[in-house]
C-alpha cells in the first residue's frame, strides 16, 4: 500500500463495523481492519456498538433513532477517527446525529463530538491518510456502483477508483447511471417493494449492458439487493464490498454464494 | 382542492408499473432530459453560482414577502391592471369565473398553469359551460383525453405519439382519415389549425404566470410553443393566475433565474418564448387585451413562512426533480394521486393537502437525494420528506404493522448486548433455513423481498463481532 509516513504516533481509529456487516459480512468488517492497519492506524472495535439508528430515522421515528444511536455516543470517545465501511451509515452519523439531539445540551455536545470525527471507509483511506494505491490482485472485469449517500452526502466518487485502478488484474468498467439508486433505500424496498424492484431491475440491465463479471460498491444494503436480485434473474455475476478486494480477497465466497 | 388520491399510491405504482405504454413513454424521459440537462449545465460554469444566486433571491423576496406584495399590486393598478388576492383555492376559482361572467365569455383560452390544476379551475369552468381551450400542446391532448397533466412541464409525457394521433382522430371532425399523425410535426400541424380559430373567439386568455415581478407589476412567462402569447395577447381580458410565491423583486432577478430555469427543464439554454407582459393595451399598442386581471393565490402557501417548509416556496417548478429522481421514473406522475408529483410534490402536496391525505409521498422515497443534487433553487427536499415522516409518525399515519415492527426493533437496537445477540441468533437462523445454498428464495415477514429478489444468507463463522471477540482475523 501506498500512504504517507507518519512520525508522530499512529492514529487511533474506531472501526464502526455497521448492522450489515456486522450480521451478512463479517470478512468485510476484517477488510477494512487490514485496510487501516496497512495505512498505519491502530485499529479499536468497542464493544458498545450497535446501530446508527437510520431505519427508525428514516421512518419519521426520531424518538426510536434517538434511543438507539444514544448507544453510540461513548464507545469511540478516546478514538481519533471513527471509520465506516458504508456510506450511508457514515452519512447518518457524520450529516445527522447532530440534529437528532440538537435540543439535549449534554447529548448534543457528545453527537456532534462523535459526529464529526466520523469518515466513510474509502474517503478516508484517500482523503485523511493520503493512500494512494493498494497492493491486492483480482482478476476480474468490474463495474462500481455509486451507493447514493456516500455519493452525495460524502462526496465518496473518486476515491474507490482511484485504488481500484491500483488492484493488479482488475478492469474497471463503468455502466450506464452508475450514480442512480439501485432501489434498495432501506426499509423502502419492503415498503414499496414493486417500486424497489423497478430500480434494482433497472440497476441489473445497466450492470449486464456493462459486461462485468465482478460489482463493487462501498455499501452493503445495495450490494444485497442488486446481488439478490442478480441471483434471482440467473445472472452469474458476482457482488462484493469493495474494501474486500482492495483488503485482498481472503477466499470469501462473494455475496449469495455460501 | 381537486379531490386527492394519494392515499392510493401504493396500488396506483403498482398499476404503474404494469402498464407497458407508460412504462415505454417514462423511458424516453428518464433517457431525455437528464442527458440533455447535464450538457448545458456543463457548458455553463457559473451554474453553481447562480444556484446560489437565484437561491438567495427567493429567500430575500420570502422573508419581504409582504412588502413586495404590496409593491406589486401597486405596480399593476398603476400600469392599468387589477390584483384580486385568493386565500384559498374556491376564492380564487370565484374571481375567475366573476372576471369571465362580467366579459361575457363563451370560449376561454388557457395556457398551461399547474396552479390552475392546482384551484380546480378547469372543473369550475367546465361546469359552468363556458368552453375551455387548453392551447399548450400537452395539455390540449391531455384535456381531450379527459385526463389530468402527469409532469409539471411535459403535461402529457405518459401518452404516446400512437395514442395521440388516436386522440386527435377522435376528437376532431372532419380529419381526413388518411391523414398520418404518425410524427410529432404532423400531430402539431394538426392541433395548430384547430386552435388557431380557438384563440381569436375567446373573449378572455387565462394563462399563468413563471415570475412575477414587483417593481413594474410585470408577469413573465415562458413556453417553447408560442401559445402563451397568442392566448393573452388576442383574448379581450387577460387573467393571470399565480401563486404568491411566483414573486421577485425586480426583471434582473428573473433573468437571473430564468437562466436556472430552462436548462433545469429541458435543457435549454433559454426556452422559446419569454413574454413579459405589463398591464392591459395601451394607447398606441399594436396589440394586447383590454383589461389585465392577475389572481393572487395563496391556498396555503402563507401559512409555510417560517415553517421548516418554507424553502419549498422557493421552488420554480422546472421538474428536475422528477425528471432525475428514479421513484417518479418507475410510476410517473399519475400515481401520485394530486397536482404535483415526484419530489417537489411530495413535499409540496402535503404542505397544501395535509399530511393525512400524502403520506405516502413523502415515504416513498430512498432518500437517494439526486432530486437536490439538481435542484436549481437548492431546496433541501429530503429533509423536507424526512420531516414530514416525523410528522406522519408521530400522528399514528402508516401501517401498523410497519410501525410494530418499528417499535421492536428500537426495542432491541436500544439494547447493545441484546442486539449483537439478536443478530447472532438472526445469522445463525438465516443460513439454517438456507440450507447451505447461499441465498434464501422465501422469507417469512420479508414477503416484499423475495417475490422478486433472493435474499443473500450472512457469511459462514457467526457474526463480525462473535468472530471477532473470538480473536479471528478473517
Amino acid at each position: 500500500m501506498q500512504a504517507p509516513q507518519r512520525d508522530e504516533k499512529p492514529l487511533r481509529v474506531g472501526l464502526f463495523v455497521t448492522c450489515l456487516v456486522d450480521l451478512f459480512r463479517p470478512s468485510v468488517g476484517f477488510a477494512a481492519i487490514r485496510l487501516l492497519e496497512d495505512a498505519g492506524c491502530e485499529v479499536v472495535v468497542p464493544r458498545s456498538q450497535g446501530c446508527c439508528g437510520q431505519p427508525a430515522y428514516n421512518s419519521g421515528d426520531n424518538a426510536g433513532a434517538r434511543a438507539v444511536a444514544r448507544t453510540l455516543l461513548d464507545g469511540f470517545a478516546d478514538c481519533d477517527h471513527v471509520v465506516i465501511p458504508s456510506g450511508s451509515c457514515a452519512g447518518m452519523l457524520h450529516h445527522h446525529l447532530a440534529d437528532l439531539f440538537a435540543d439535549d445540551a449534554e447529548l448534543g455536545h457528545r453527537a456532534r463530538h462523535l459526529a464529526a470525527r466520523c469518515h466513510e471507509l474509502v474517503s478516508f483511506l484517500v482523503d485523511v491518510l493520503g493512500v494512494t494505491s493498494v497492493e491486492a490482485r483480482c482478476e476480474a472485469r468490474a463495474t462500481y456502483h455509486d451507493s447514493c449517500s456516500g455519493l452525495r452526502e460524502l462526496g465518496v466518487r473518486e476515491q474507490p477508483r482511484r485504488l481500484l485502478a491500483s488492484v493488479d488484474g482488475l478492469e474497471l468498467a463503468e455502466m450506464t447511471e452508475a450514480e442512480v439508486c439501485c432501489g434498495f433505500g432501506g426499509t423502502f424496498c419492503v415498503k414499496y417493494p414493486e417500486i424497489s424492484d423497478a430500480m434494482v431491475a433497472n440497476k441489473l440491465a445497466n450492470i449486464v449492458a456493462a459486461d462485468a463479471g465482478l460489482v463493487l460498491a462501498g455499501d452493503l444494503g445495495c450490494l444485497l439487493n442488486m446481488a439478490g436480485k442478480a441471483s434471482r434473474e440467473g445472472h452469474d455475476i458476482a457482488f462484493r464490498h469493495v474494501a474486500e478486494v482492495l483488503a485482498g480477497t481472503d477466499g470469501t465466497p462473494a455475496l449469495g454464494r455460501g | 382542492m381537486q379531490g386527492s388520491n394519494s392515499k392510493a399510491f401504493p396500488a396506483s405504482a403498482r398499476a404503474a408499473l404494469d402498464d407497458a405504454v407508460l412504462q415505454s413513454a417514462l423511458h424516453n424521459l428518464k433517457s431525455g432530459f437528464p442527458v440533455r440537462r447535464a450538457e448545458v449545465v456543463a457548458d455553463l460554469p457559473e451554474f453553481e453560482a447562480l444556484r446560489d444566486a437565484g437561491r438567495d433571491i427567493k429567500d430575500h423576496t420570502l422573508a419581504n414577502l409582504d412588502a413586495y406584495l404590496e409593491l406589486y399590486e401597486e405596480r399593476v393598478t398603476a400600469s392599468g391592471g387589477q390584483v384580486h388576492w385568493a386565500r384559498t383555492a374556491a376564492e380564487a376559482c370565484d374571481i375567475v369565473m366573476r372576471i369571465c361572467n362580467d366579459a361575457g365569455a363563451r370560449t376561454v383560452t388557457k395556457g398551461k398553469s399547474m396552479v390552475a390544476e392546482e384551484i380546480g379551475l378547469n372543473e369550475r369552468l367546465d361546469a359552468s359551460g363556458i368552453r375551455r381551450v387548453e392551447t399548450d400542446l400537452g395539455e390540449y391532448i391531455v384535456q381531450l383525453r379527459g385526463e389530468t397533466p402527469s409532469h409539471i412541464i411535459v403535461p402529457a409525457v405518459h401518452v404516446t405519439r400512437q395514442e395521440i394521433g388516436a386522440t386527435f382522430r377522435e376528437a376532431h371532425d372532419g380529419l381526413d382519415p388518411d391523414r398520418s399523425l404518425d410524427d410529432p410535426r404532423a400531430i402539431t400541424d394538426e392541433a395548430r389549425e384547430r386552435l388557431r380559430a380557438d384563440f381569436f373567439a375567446a373573449e378572455v386568455g387565462i394563462t399563468g404566470a413563471n415570475f412575477l415581478i414587483a417593481e413594474s407589476g410585470s408577469s413573465v412567462i415562458v413556453t417553447n410553443e408560442g401559445n402563451g402569447d397568442l392566448t393573452q395577447t388576442l383574448a379581450r381580458v387577460h387573467v393571470v393566475v399565480a401563486s404568491i410565491e411566483k414573486l421577485v423583486p425586480t426583471a434582473e432577478d428573473a433573468m437571473a433565474i430564468l437562466r436556472l430555469l430552462a436548462r433545469s427543464a429541458t435543457g435549454q439554454e433559454a426556452s422559446v418564448y419569454t413574454t413579459v407582459s405589463t398591464g392591459p393595451r395601451r394607447p398606441g399598442d399594436p396589440d394586447g387585451p383590454e383589461a389585465y386581471h392577475v389572481v393572487l393565490v395563496d391556498n396555503g402557501r402563507s401559512a409555510l413562512i417560517g415553517t421548516g417548509f418554507q424553502d419549498m416556496l422557493r421552488c420554480i417548478r422546472c421538474a428536475a426533480c422528477m425528471n432525475h429522481c428514479p421513484v417518479y421514473g418507475a410510476v410517473g406522475g399519475h400515481a401520485y394521486g394530486w397536482v404535483y408529483p415526484g419530489p417537489m410534490g411530495a413535499v409540496l402536496t402535503p404542505s397544501l393537502i395535509g399530511i393525512d391525505h400524502s403520506s405516502h409521498l413523502p415515504n416513498a422515497s430512498t432518500f437517494c437525494g439526486r432530486c437536490e443534487q439538481v435542484c436549481p433553487m437548492r431546496i433541501p427536499l429530503t429533509r423536507m420528506m424526512r420531516n414530514y415522516r416525523a410528522v406522519a409518525h408521530e400522528r399514528g399515519l402508516g401501517s401498523r404493522r410497519a410501525r410494530l415492527a418499528l417499535t421492536l426493533w428500537v426495542l432491541v437496537a436500544s439494547r447493545p448486548v441484546l442486539y449483537r445477540w439478536a443478530a447472532r441468533a438472526g445469522a445463525a437462523a438465516l443460513r439454517v433455513l438456507a440450507f447451505g445454498r447461499g441465498r434464501l428464495r422465501r422469507l417469512p415477514l420479508a414477503a416484499g423481498w423475495t417475490a422478486t429478489r433472493d435474499l443473500p444468507t450472512p457469511e459462514a463463522g457467526g457474526t463480525f463481532m462473535s468472530r471477532y471477540r473470538r480473536g479471528q482475523q478473517r
